[in-house]
């Protein structure tokens, strides 16, 4: 009886600490939405953070792009072999990587890299008092430190996941043709055959909400950070795995508006 | 002025703030005494709207300010200086771009008016010069300093100190208890400091209230709160681990 008991009252803290996530965030997504339009005011703070996001992950995103691309052409020819003629194999390495390995990886190298450094940023400057600092200036850290991270996001995502396409088929076509025996000719012609700018749009679309995620989950724990450094590494972890989660949630659903037949 | 009346808060269980009564009067300091965690800071950041009371009212200048608007506290707050525990100083921006942050938000005036503000209030602190330094380069006295003179930096009708002096060691402490002292005397200011140091109160204050079980319970000047009788103030005074206030907690 006892350990029912309990059990109940560990679901019940979880269910309204759930709830309490969820408002939380409803409640930053409208004072985000409120204060993107004072934004240009301040748009040095978002130049700032797109260098930091954009920019700045640039080599991470070359790195997994390039392994990525080589990886989809490998496992393409592999499921190929025997079925389907190579000159496909363009075909389908670009579209794995345009509509879903491009915008998805290049969102969770960038939860991890950058998701991590703006939960543990404001939540070390939550811990050392310093965003009600902000406050006693009659600043609001809304409007101050998350919608500069948010617009920085949302621009940057798509901009780094045209780079990941981009570099990612490279990737898959050097791989093609140093390893798999299909020539560039034959992986470039499958590449166009069905290519559609949809499917770009709609890659770009994604990431775009990934990138406002990331921003989102990333503000929303360093702002909820307490107790010290080891508040701020619980929230800097549970900023990389929500969103990570988040993205891989939001993925679906966006793929099944987007491409869904 | 500002009344604090009959103001509770409470953080799950345990409560903090239970039923505080102070008149703060125009121009005058007073220091708030208190042990470590007994509400001093929550009584503070109560005073400039960062947190809101269970039950109670804030009145500043008349006006209540615990059912103000984000907007309207917002406006209330630029009256307002605050010195933190810690400083507080804003980690990725210069001494220049920390003292100078509520001019850049708030006014229309030229990066070179901010500029010479900036530097006339760091003169005030004794920090002239360290404009272009990063807060990790200040020792705990410099932040300090840097912290009150971006407290002061929009000509605040009150200024509010948390635990000004704590970490420092005595010279310093008193470096910045005559600046509270200066800053008063030149710049007509209403302070309102929360600390443990005695030594501090005795020297800063107009007058001294203390805080206990979550209540105003003495209020007077340093002279008064010398020859208290009140067991609980001579304890905390005399700084005695035997008396009322028990000590394992």
């Amino acid at each position: 009886m006892f350990k029912m008991k309990n059990s109940l009252r560990v679901v019940g803290r979880k269910t309204t600490l759930f709830f309490e996530d969820l408002g939380g965030i409803a409640i930053l997504i409208k004072n985000i939405l409120l204060g993107v339009p004072g934004s240009f005011k301040r748009f040095h703070l978002t130049t700032e953070q797109m260098l930091f996001m954009g920019v700045n992950s640039l080599p991470l995103i070359l790195v997994t792009s390039i392994f990525t691309g080589g990886v989809a052409s490998v496992q393409g020819a592999y499921m190929f072999s025997d079925y389907v003629p190579m000159r496909y194999l363009g075909t389908a390495v670009g579209k794995t990587v345009i509509m879903e390995l491009g915008p998805v990886l290049t969102a969770l190298v960038v939860a991890g890299r950058v998701g991590a450094a703006i939960a543990a940023e404001l939540g070390t400057m939550k811990v050392t008092e310093q965003i009600d600092a902000l406050e006693t200036l009659a600043v609001d850290p809304v409007k101050y430190l998350v919608v500069p991270r948010f617009v920085s996001g949302i621009i940057m995502l798509p901009i780094l996941t045209v780079f990941a396409d981009f570099i990612a088929i490279l990737g898959g076509l050097v791989v093609s043709v140093s390893f798999l025996n299909v020539s560039a000719y034959t992986f470039l012609n499958g590449l166009k055959l069905f290519f559609r700018l949809r499917d770009v749009w709609g890659g770009l679309f994604k990431a775009m909400t990934f990138g406002g995620i990331i921003a989102l989950i990333g503000c929303y724990q360093g702002f909820r950070t307490t107790g010290g450094a080891e508040g701020v590494g619980r929230s800097t972890t549970r900023a990389v795995v929500l969103a990570s989660v988040l993205i891989l949630i939001t993925d679906y659903i966006l793929a099944s508006f987007l491409f869904g037949t | 002025m500002i009344e604090i009346k009959e103001v509770y808060k409470s953080f799950g269980n345990n409560q903090v703030l239970n039923g505080v009564d102070l008149n703060i009067n125009q121009g005058e300091t007073i220091v708030i005494l208190g042990r470590s965690g007994c509400g001093k800071s929550v009584l503070l950041k109560h005073i400039i709207g960062l947190m809101k009371p269970d039950k109670g009212q804030i009145f500043i200048d008349g006006e209540e300010i615990t059912a103000y608007s984000y907007e309207k506290l917002s406006n209330l707050r630029r009256k307002f200086g605050m010195l933190f525990q810690g400083a507080a100083l804003f980690d990725s921006m210069t001494v220049e771009e920390n003292v100078g942050l509520g001019l850049t938000e708030h006014t229309a005036l030229s990066r070179e008016k901010i500029k010479e503000i900036v530097k006339e209030k760091l003169r005030l602190v004794g920090m002239a010069g360290v404009e272009n330094l990063k807060p990790a380069e200040l020792s705990g006295g410099m932040k300090k300093r840097v912290g009150l003179a971006r407290a002061i930096a929009m000509d605040p009708e009150f200024v509010l100190y948390d635990e000004p002096t704590t970490g420092l060691d005595p010279i310093m402490a008193d470096v910045i208890n005559e600046l509270v002292i200066s800053l008063r005397n030149t710049l007509k200011i209403t302070s309102i400091a929360v600390t443990h140091d005695i030594v501090s109160a005795y020297k800063i204050a107009d007058r001294i209230a203390m805080l206990y079980e979550g209540k105003i319970i003495w209020v007077g000047t340093p002279q008064e709160t010398k020859n208290s009788t009140d067991p609980v103030v001579m304890q905390f005074i005399h700084g005695s681990s035997v008396g009322p206030i028990p000590t394992l907690t």
